[in-house]
């Protein structure tokens, strides 16, 4: 069994620090897999992720990168410790083009022109667009190049805010499935995802979150069919509801 | 000793008149969050438009309406107003700090108008040959300025329970929740643009009402008295009362109108000769180190009407820590 | 005309480089900087300091450089300037604005810069005195570029404008070209996404003040060259810069550049019509037209 890579334990957080959104939710990510969070809207799943990304304060808990306690890390030291975090939305730099997305987040690369053109071999849509503004590509592409973006440093970990949010069912399958693929490469990856079936099919391991609490977590393929899961999104049994 | 009491009145009515402008300035910055940089603007557009509405008339010079006072002083703060109208309207929908720039610019703009326009203003000369309203009844001495120190107390006093009834008011509850939440405000179907207009306005306006008085009371006005130092001096009487807090910001005038007449008198008392040249630019550190300092180390005033509580979380150091988001 | 028109594009070379700064600071910071224009005066009295100095220490960079009023010790004393002041708007940060930026918004920050405004200048009115400067009491004369209509150069001008003309071009490459400019634009497109690549936010900010106050004095210096040295050029450069930024789109680089071309044409051309007592009110005159007419500026973006 593989060791667990990011480990979160009882975090309590949220946009100010009187207003906690997550109540003591832990959670573990193992290496080489694919672990997914779902649950209904207002969960506090996108929260959970942007925490963790370094993004917002942290009353209590801990995350811990394998044995290292990264709670308190600022985002830019995150991403040299190998933690890499794909957000949900404005996530490219609009105002630069693809090169120059690529070439800044691989400024302190070896040699980025050799990593660049891997990554071009590896996303050919970007490489036709190199010098267009990101701003111009479309919603499928755009979530291509974040993914590009965050794994150009080669980090351990990906954590990802719904990336197939707004896109065509099509453009998310798509998404979705370069995901997974990304995790036979042995990359690992948090995803947090509102579509629940298309998330719960290709992840290892599911956590279910709601009302800023964990409720349920298993194997991925056995959650499909556990009747607790409707319960959550249907409004019943959960722990922690008023 | 009546030269101690004549001159205490003579202070009290100075202080009072800047108090005026402070609580108008406070409905700005306090309760709205309007940043003005050009208070000398709206004060001055008070003291030009009451000269010239209720002036005698000059030589070779447009004004000198001789309107009855009040009319004249009605005239002033009119003024104040609509120059506030035509700049909130450009700038209140655009960026927060637009309205500072353009304010800003308002008042240098004025100034060098005021300064130029020699055949409305009378220039560098100022306006002279004003009247003070019921000076045949009153005398010019101290009966007169006692009298006019009682009005301009129960001018402030109205002033003060004007702004008072209106933060309470539901016009005052939409500044609140405007201040607290914009987007839910508008979703409300409420126009915080139109909301922080008419405060604007109405803060402008009573920023004008202090420059008529001053205007009456020197019966004379001059682009001396419309220098950028004025809005500083302003400014830092409110931060030093604590902006949204009127009874602050009422002690803040005297309080800084106080240092700011004890320090140029010490100064001019006390430095060497020398030094004197410097008196201003000693002063005008002062003003601008009360405002730092002040937002540095008690940016709720130093009369806080009420205990603010900061939690600061386990702060990272990161965008929050840095203002972002 | 055709003189207001020369005159217009060399004032507009010193308030360009002024404006650059100004609108990184108030697109990254996301505050209207009052004090800016202070950091031109600290510019412009620190080389001052040091060409007093080098001249009497090193007599040979006293001499001339060909026709321009400029000596070799003046052009050093720029660069050791370029330092001290950028490192100056560093301090200044690290004393006043950071705390600030951590208490209270962005309107708080643009009131401590009013206030800061206030204390540099009148600081700089005490230690050097109230009276005007000169870099050389020399007469610099004019070249006649033509008689009819006439036309004059003072070769120091001509100077002016080829150097800001050169720092522009390098900084568009260093926006252009280099990862470090692409992590500038970043910080003042989305700051969390910059970090989240690994941009250290501290360190940017730090660059921006570096750069702001490095571009500041050369624009102090050049207006120190054109004009003279006095305490109080701040509080008459601050509203032209400011239009010029919100002319050009506050953010953009280039905005600023066209921006302070565009106001110090403007205010030249406008003594044309208007008595030159009201050149002071001809920046906000253009603040105005851009509000009616662009308000986000001719390269600007809307943003809240």
């Amino acid at each position: 069994m593989p060791e667990a890579l990011l480990r979160i334990e009882s975090l309590t957080a949220g946009y100010r620090p009187d207003l906690p959104i997550l109540r003591s939710v832990s959670l573990e990510a193992k290496a080489g897999e694919l672990t997914a969070i779902i649950g209904p809207n207002g969960a506090g799943k996108s929260t959970l992720i942007k925490a963790v990304a370094g993004l917002l304060s942290i009353t209590e808990g801990r995350v811990l990168l394998e044995d290292t306690d990264i709670t308190v890390l600022a985002p830019d030291r995150l991403s040299l410790a190998g933690i890499a975090y794909v957000p949900q939305n404005d996530n490219v730099f609009r105002t630069l083009t693809i090169q120059q997305n690529l070439d800044l987040v691989l400024k302190s690369h070896r040699d980025p022109a050799k990593r660049v053109q891997a990554l071009f071999e590896r996303f050919p849509v970007l490489a036709e667009k190199r010098r267009d503004k990101a701003g111009s590509l479309s919603g499928g592409q755009r979530q291509f190049l974040a993914v590009a973006l965050a794994l150009a440093v080669e980090p351990r970990l990906i954590l990802m805010d719904e990336p197939s949010a707004g896109l065509s069912p099509k453009a998310a399958e798509e998404v979705l499935d370069h995901v997974k693929q990304l995790t036979r490469q042995g990359v690992s990856v948090l995803l947090v995802e509102q579509n629940v079936k298309q998330a719960l099919r290709r992840a290892d391991h599911c956590y279910v979150l709601a009302e800023g609490r964990n409720q349920i977590d298993g194997p991925a393929r056995d959650l499909l069919d556990d009747p607790a899961l409707g319960r959550i999104y249907l409004g019943g049994e959960r722990k922690g509801a008023a | 000793m009546i030269g101690v009491i004549s001159y205490l009145v003579f202070f009290t009515t100075v202080a009072a008149i800047l108090g005026i402008a402070v609580l108008g300035l406070n409905l700005q910055w306090g309760n709205t969050g309007l940043f003005n940089g050009g208070v000398v603007a709206s004060f001055g557009a008070g003291a030009y438009g009451t000269l010239i509405l209720g002036g005698a008339p000059q030589e070779s010079q447009l004004g000198g309406f001789e309107l009855f006072y009040p009319l004249a002083l009605l005239g002033g703060m009119a003024a104040a107003g609509i120059l506030a109208w035509a700049v909130g309207r450009l700038t209140l929908r655009l960026r927060h700090d637009y309205l500072a720039i353009a304010t800003f610019g308002v008042a240098v703009a004025f100034e060098n108008v005021m300064r130029n326009a020699t055949t409305i203003t009378g220039g560098a000369q100022g306006i002279r040959g004003f009247e003070r309203p019921f000076r045949q009844m009153l005398g010019d001495g101290f009966t007169y300025n006692l009298v006019f120190l009682i009005a301009v107390l129960v001018i402030l006093c109205a002033v003060y329970i004007f702004l008072e009834r209106l933060t309470v008011s539901p016009f005052g509850r939409l500044l609140r929740a405007i201040r607290e939440d914009e987007t839910a405000a508008r979703s409300l179907g409420k126009s915080p643009d139109r909301v922080r207009l008419i405060s604007f306005v109405t803060g402008s306006v009573i920023i004008g009402l202090a420059g008529g008085l001053y205007g009456t009371f020197y019966a004379f006005v001059s682009p001396q008295d419309v220098l950028p130092i004025l809005t500083f001096q302003i400014w830092a009487m409110l931060i030093v009362g604590g902006a949204g807090n009127a009874k602050g910001a009422l002690a803040g005038a005297f309080l800084i109108w106080g240092a700011w007449t004890f320090s140029g008198w010490a100064l001019s008392r006390f430095a060497p000769v020398e030094a004197q040249l410097y008196t201003g630019s000693i002063q005008f550190v002062l003003i601008g180190m009360v405002i730092v300092g002040m937002l540095l180390w008690r940016p709720q005033g130093l009369f806080p009407e009420r205990l603010i509580v900061s939690q600061p979380g386990r702060s990272r150091e990161k965008t929050q820590a840095e203002g972002f988001t | 005309m055709i003189q207001h028109l020369v005159d217009g594009i060399l004032v507009g070379s010193f308030l360009s480089l002024g404006a650059i700064g100004l609108t990184m600071v108030m697109h990254i910071l996301r505050f209207a900087n009052f004090s800016h224009a202070e950091l031109l005066s600290i510019g412009a009295y620190c080389a001052l300091v040091f060409d007093r100095l080098f001249e009497s220490l090193l007599p040979v960079l006293a001499e001339k450089i060909g026709p321009l009023s400029m000596t070799g010790a003046l052009l050093v004393s720029i660069l050791i300037s370029m330092v001290v002041t950028g490192l100056s708007a560093v301090l200044i940060d690290k004393l006043v604005f950071r705390r600030v930026r951590q208490k209270g918004g962005e309107l708080s920050m643009v009131f401590a810069s009013f206030g800061m405004s206030l204390v540099i200048r009148n600081v700089i009115g005490l230690v050097f005195g109230l009276s005007s400067e000169l870099y050389s009491r020399d007469i610099a004369f004019a070249m006649v570029l033509s008689r009819d209509p006439l036309l004059l150069v003072k070769p120091d001008q001509v100077f002016v404008l080829i150097a800001a003309l050169v720092i522009m071009f390098a900084l568009y490459l260093l926006f252009s070209r280099t990862t470090i400019g692409f992590a500038l634009r970043a910080i003042a497109e989305n700051p969390s996404l910059a970090q989240v690549h690994g941009v250290n936010l501290k360190k940017m900010i730090a660059l921006v003040w570096i750069m702001g106050g490095a571009l500041g004095a050369i624009a102090g210096v050049f207006y120190g060259l054109s004009y003279q040295i006095t305490p109080v050029m701040g509080r008459d450069l601050v509203l032209p810069i400011f239009a010029a930024t919100i002319v050009g789109g506050i953010g953009s680089v280039y905005g600023a550049v066209l921006g302070g071309f565009i106001v110090g044409v403007a205010s030249n051309i406008a003594l044309v019509v208007l008595p030159s007592g009201y050149s002071p009110s001809v920046p906000f005159l253009m603040i105005l037209l851009i509000l009616l007419i662009r308000p986000n500026g001719l390269f600007g973006e809307a943003r809240a």
